[in-house]
Parts: structure tokens; sequence; C-alpha cells
């Protein structure tokens, strides 16, 4: 079975039984809400060009716990994870305007250096992308320009056992990361993303090129990652936007936030008519 | 389907067109069998001269004998390879010290760091550079490089010297290990990139610790590419570093390996393997005699090395392929 077609039925799933019945949204266990922010946009525009990707996004991010961004094709809420390690940087038509506060600080303040930035702040992307190194030096990447000065090998079992691939891994590690499948890759690429123990990670569709199976662990693993670092993820299913995270915020056409709250009150009682009908699959 | 009751035409095409089909793949295949034939003969009198040469001159002593003199006239004729294989490794060497390191850190810039427009501009000027007459090259080293190296560093220096020529040869090739290393570079997906810069490395880390070691068959490549060509390059090194087969004063072993002062080699004329045919064939030599047959010996001598070089490069962008 083809990505696209899980995930449509996923998604036609969604529209019969997200309103009525209460399917595992939010907190997974996890307490209240944490009261500490750990990311937070202010009045924040990004443009690509004169193309306006992001329209005056505001917005607190809660620590250690699972924020999901959806909204259809185009809405901006890739712009938006990007914007947050600064990652469009190195898009020369991109511009922002607004604040994006990382502990306390705009990260766009002329005295930020990006590469700080994106040292706390770790990234897993659409298609696994792993380097054509072995399984050891892919993970210990991270440290290695961080100048770690630790046990590399016990940090960088730490963090295979934290991406659930040390069983699977443990007497391969001097093989190249490309022999494992798409799922061990993603894996693999949550691994080097936690090695040098940022304090966010981004996930931009983390699951999208991956088979049901192999998505389902990335959750499993997503939901155990939210107790020691603050997850972002960016996702077209909305049935894991409801499944895994805390708060979820939908992005509209033109990069507006329409609604943002708790995953269980956008998905069983949403403010807002179009936020109702996008995650019922009226339209997206 | 639809239901049309009209069979659709799978009817064989005509004779004629069969032919036609036919004569096209017979024409590429004769297009191609033309280099190969060009191989094959190529090595074939390569082989049956160098024989011929091999028993009248003991090969041992064409490996080992340190003196060239092929000329019948005044004295006794030797061919002794040494003093040509010593220049032509001052060439390559030489050559390779300019062309790698220069080569490698512009194809760096060109595919990581210059912005679309200096690529634009960049790329197109190295191919000029490129395009270049060997010739010219040689005239430049001649006129310009050695005068200029003569007036600075090394007033000692004769006019026809192995370094200017070896400078240029090195040059020449910059091109050569640029582009195809730039090439290599370019082609190493962005995704690796970007889960670089996710991580917080900087351009310098991506580009050399990333990419590179992505690329690095092709980067190797293009440096056994390089050397094959400084190795056979002819025009420049017959313009600017005289053709004079003399052995430099041979020392006290180092190591094992006798030793031989580099500037002794570099700052005086020299003579390389491919020189050396170039001046038998620009004699006037009938075919059968001695020194004739030794231009196909010399020949075999480099054909051997720069195929043994093809291999390794071969290998070597086997062994290190890494698939992304």
């Amino acid at each position: 079975m083809s990505n696209t077609e899980s995930e449509t039925q996923t998604e036609t799933e969604a529209s019969d039984s997200l309103i009525t019945t209460d399917v595992e949204t939010g907190s997974n266990g996890r307490s209240a809400p944490s009261n500490r922010t750990a990311v937070a946009a202010r009045d924040l525009n990004v443009f690509y060009g004169d193309e306006q990707a992001i329209d005056d996004v505001t917005m607190e991010i809660p620590e250690n716990r699972v924020t999901a961004l959806i909204g259809p094709s185009g809405c901006g809420k890739s712009t938006f994870l990007r914007t947050i390690n600064r990652m469009n940087d190195m898009i020369e038509v991109c511009r922002v305007e607004g604040d994006v506060e990382f502990g306390g600080k705009n990260v766009y303040d002329d005295d930020v250096d990006p590469v700080a930035l994106r040292r706390k702040i770790g990234m897993v992307f659409q298609k696994p992308n792993p380097f054509p190194k072995s399984i050891r030096d892919n993970v210990a990447y991270g440290l290695k320009i961080q100048g770690f000065d630790g046990d590399v090998d016990e940090r960088v079992e730490e963090s295979l056992k934290g991406a659930a691939l040390w069983d699977e891994v443990k007497d391969q590690l001097d093989s190249s990361g490309l022999d494992l499948s798409g799922g061990q890759q993603q894996r693999l690429c949550i691994a080097r993303a936690i090695a040098p123990d940022p304090e966010v990670i981004l996930m931009d569709e983390p699951t999208s090129a991956l088979d049901p199976v192999a998505a389902s662990k990335i959750e499993d693993l997503i939901d155990d990652l939210a107790e020691e670092y603050t997850v972002i993820i960016v996702t077209h299913n909305m049935q894991q936007a409801a499944r895994i995270s805390d708060r979820t915020a939908v992005f509209l056409t033109g990069g507006r936030l329409v609604e943002y709250d708790d995953t269980t009150k956008i998905f069983e009682d949403p403010e807002e008519q179009r936020v109702e009908d996008y995650i019922t699959g009226k339209f997206g | 389907m639809t239901d049309s009751t009209e069979s659709p035409d799978l009817q064989r095409r005509s004779g004629l067109t069969r032919l036609k089909e036919g004569t096209y793949g017979g024409f590429f295949a004769a297009c191609a069998a033309i280099t190969l034939l060009t191989t094959v003969a190529i090595i074939v009198t390569l082989l049956s001269d160098a024989v011929a040469f091999f028993s009248q001159v003991p090969i041992t002593e064409f490996l080992t004998s340190t003196s060239w003199s092929p000329n019948p006239r005044g004295g006794g004729q030797t061919f002794g390879i040494v003093a040509l294989v010593i220049g032509t490794l001052t060439v390559t060497i030489t050559a390779a010290f300019v062309a790698i390191p220069v080569g490698t850190l512009t194809a760096i810039y060109l595919s990581e760091y210059a912005t679309p427009n200096a690529r634009s501009i960049l790329k197109p000027l190295l191919e000029i550079l490129a395009g270049i007459p060997t010739v010219v090259y040689g005239y430049f080293a001649l006129v310009y490089i050695t005068p200029a190296l003569k007036a600075t560093l090394f007033p000692e220096m004769s006019t026809f010297n192995a370094l200017s020529a070896s400078l240029m040869v090195g040059i020449m090739t910059i091109p050569m290990v640029s582009s195809i290393s730039e090439d290599a570079m370019s082609a190493v997906p962005d995704d690796l990139r970007q889960a670089g810069y996710g991580l917080g490395a900087t351009k310098f880390e991506v580009s050399t610790g990333i990419v590179v070691p992505a690329s690095i068959s092709g980067i190797a490549s293009s440096y056994i590419l390089a050397v094959s060509r400084a190795i056979g390059e002819t025009m420049i090194v017959v313009v600017a570093m005289g053709a004079q087969a003399r052995m430099p004063t041979v020392g006290e072993t180092v190591l094992g390996i006798p030793f031989i002062n580099p500037a002794d080699v570099l700052l005086d004329s020299g003579m390389t393997i491919t020189v050396a045919m170039v001046q038998i064939a620009g004699g006037d030599l009938t075919g059968g005699t001695l020194p004739y047959d030794a231009m196909f010996a010399l020949g075999l001598t480099l054909f051997v090395v720069t195929l043994v070089m093809n291999v390794l490069s071969d290998i070597i962008a086997e062994r290190y392929r890494e698939e992304y």
C-alpha cells in the first residue's frame, strides 16, 4: 500500500470518528499543559519575495509537550517550523518580521548566531536523510561539530536507545546508515537529532515517507521524546496529530493561524467552523 | 477500453521500415567500432615496435640506465629511461601540488559558497582556461613565469627549467580538477546539507564534513585524470623545460632512497618521456632504426602508466562510492 493511500484512508476514518468518539487525543498520560513556554512567536510575518507565507502569527508553545501544526498544503506550517531554527535564512528571498522567542530571547536579534541556535533546536525532516556514513558517525556527527568532550560511544548508545533503534543496530554500528530501512533511517535521524541534547525537536512531516508500521513506531517514539524534549511537529495526517499531540495549531491558507488549543478541544469542539470543516475533511 | 469493433493496428511494420531501423543500429555500432579499432591498432603498433626495440636493447638497461642519448651521431647510443622518468615525475608531482589543492578549493567554492551570479561568471572562465592551446601555456611559462621567478625567488634559475613548466601544467589541469569535483559535489543531495545545518553545522563544516566525503569518489577520479593529463603533457614541457635529458646529481641515500636535490631538478632544464618522443619524431628518422623503435618503447611505458592510473581511478571510485 502506498503512502498516499494509507493517508487518505486514515483521514477518511478521522472524519467518521473524530468528532463523536473520544479517540486518544492529547496528553497521553502527561500532566496538565506545562506553564512554561519553550518557543513563542509574536506578531510573526514571513515573506518569500512578495508572497506572504506567515500572516501575523502569535502563539506560545509549551515546554515538554508535543505541539502539532496542521493545515492544508501551502498554509505555511512548514515555513513556521523552519522559522523557529532559522533554516529559512538560507533562502535568499525569505524575509522575517516579528519575534520568535526561544528561552526568552528573540532568535532574530542581531546578536544571535543561527548555528548556535540550531545546536539547541534539533530537526527531523520529511524524507529520512542520514549521511552516507556509518550509523555511529551519523549519530556522533552533531557531537563532533559541537566539540563534545564526553564519552561519544556512550552518548551514541543512549541516543539510539532514545530513538528505539539500539536493539536493531547495536551489532552493526559501523555499517552505513543507508543500509537501513526507511523507518530505521528516520529513527536514525531522530537519534542524530537528540544526540547533542537539544531542548526542542522540530519535525517536518516525519512519517509521510514511511509505511504505516514504520510510521506508528515513530509516533510511539514521539510520545516518549516529549518526556524530555519539546516536540513541534508538522503533519498532514490529522489522525496522527490527534493521537500524538497535546496542543494543536491549525493553519489555513495564507499563513494564518486560525485556531490553537488543546488537541482534544480542537478535534472535539473547535471554535471555528472552518477548522471543523477542515478536520472533518470537508476541504483540505 | 472503449467498445469499438475495429481491432487496433498491430500489423508488423513493412520490411523497409525494419531495414531502416537495422541500418541505423549498424551505423551507430560502426561509429562505436572506430574508437575500439583505433585503440586496438595503437596497442598493437606500440607492442610490436616496442618488442623490436627490446630485442636490441635489454629491458633492464632501458629501465636502469641513467643516460638517454638516442642519436647515433656523436658517440655511443644509450637508451636509459631513468632521467626521463625523473623529468616526468617532477612535472607530474609539482603540477599535482598546484592543481589538486587549488582545483579542489575552487570546486568547493563553486559548489557550496558561490552565489549563482558568481558561479555563472566563473564556470565559463574556467572552461576558457581549459580551452587554451597548450603551446600558448608553454610560451606563457617561458616568457612570463620564468622571468618572474628569476627576478624574485630564484635568480640562479636557467631559462629552460622544470619549475615553470610544472607550474604551468598544474595551472592547466586546475579546470579538470575543479570542474569534475564540482559536478560531484553539486550532485550531493541538498537533504544532506539541510541535515547538517539542522544540527548546527557551519557552512565550512557542511562543505568539508558532509559534501566532500559524500563526493570523494568523483573528487578522487578528477585527481587521477589530472595526474594522467600531467604525465602525458608535451607542448608546455617542450617549450618551457628545454629538452636536455639531464641526470640530476644523486646524493647519499636517505631511508634507502637515493636523494636528489629538488632544486637541482626544478631550477634546471630537463626532459620528460613525452619530450623524448617528440624529439625522436621530429628528427629525420626512418622506420626500423633503433631510435624509431625506442619511441614506441617510451610510448608503451607511458601507456602502461596511464592505464594503471585509469584502473586505479576506477577502483577508487568503486571503493569509496557513497550512495546517497
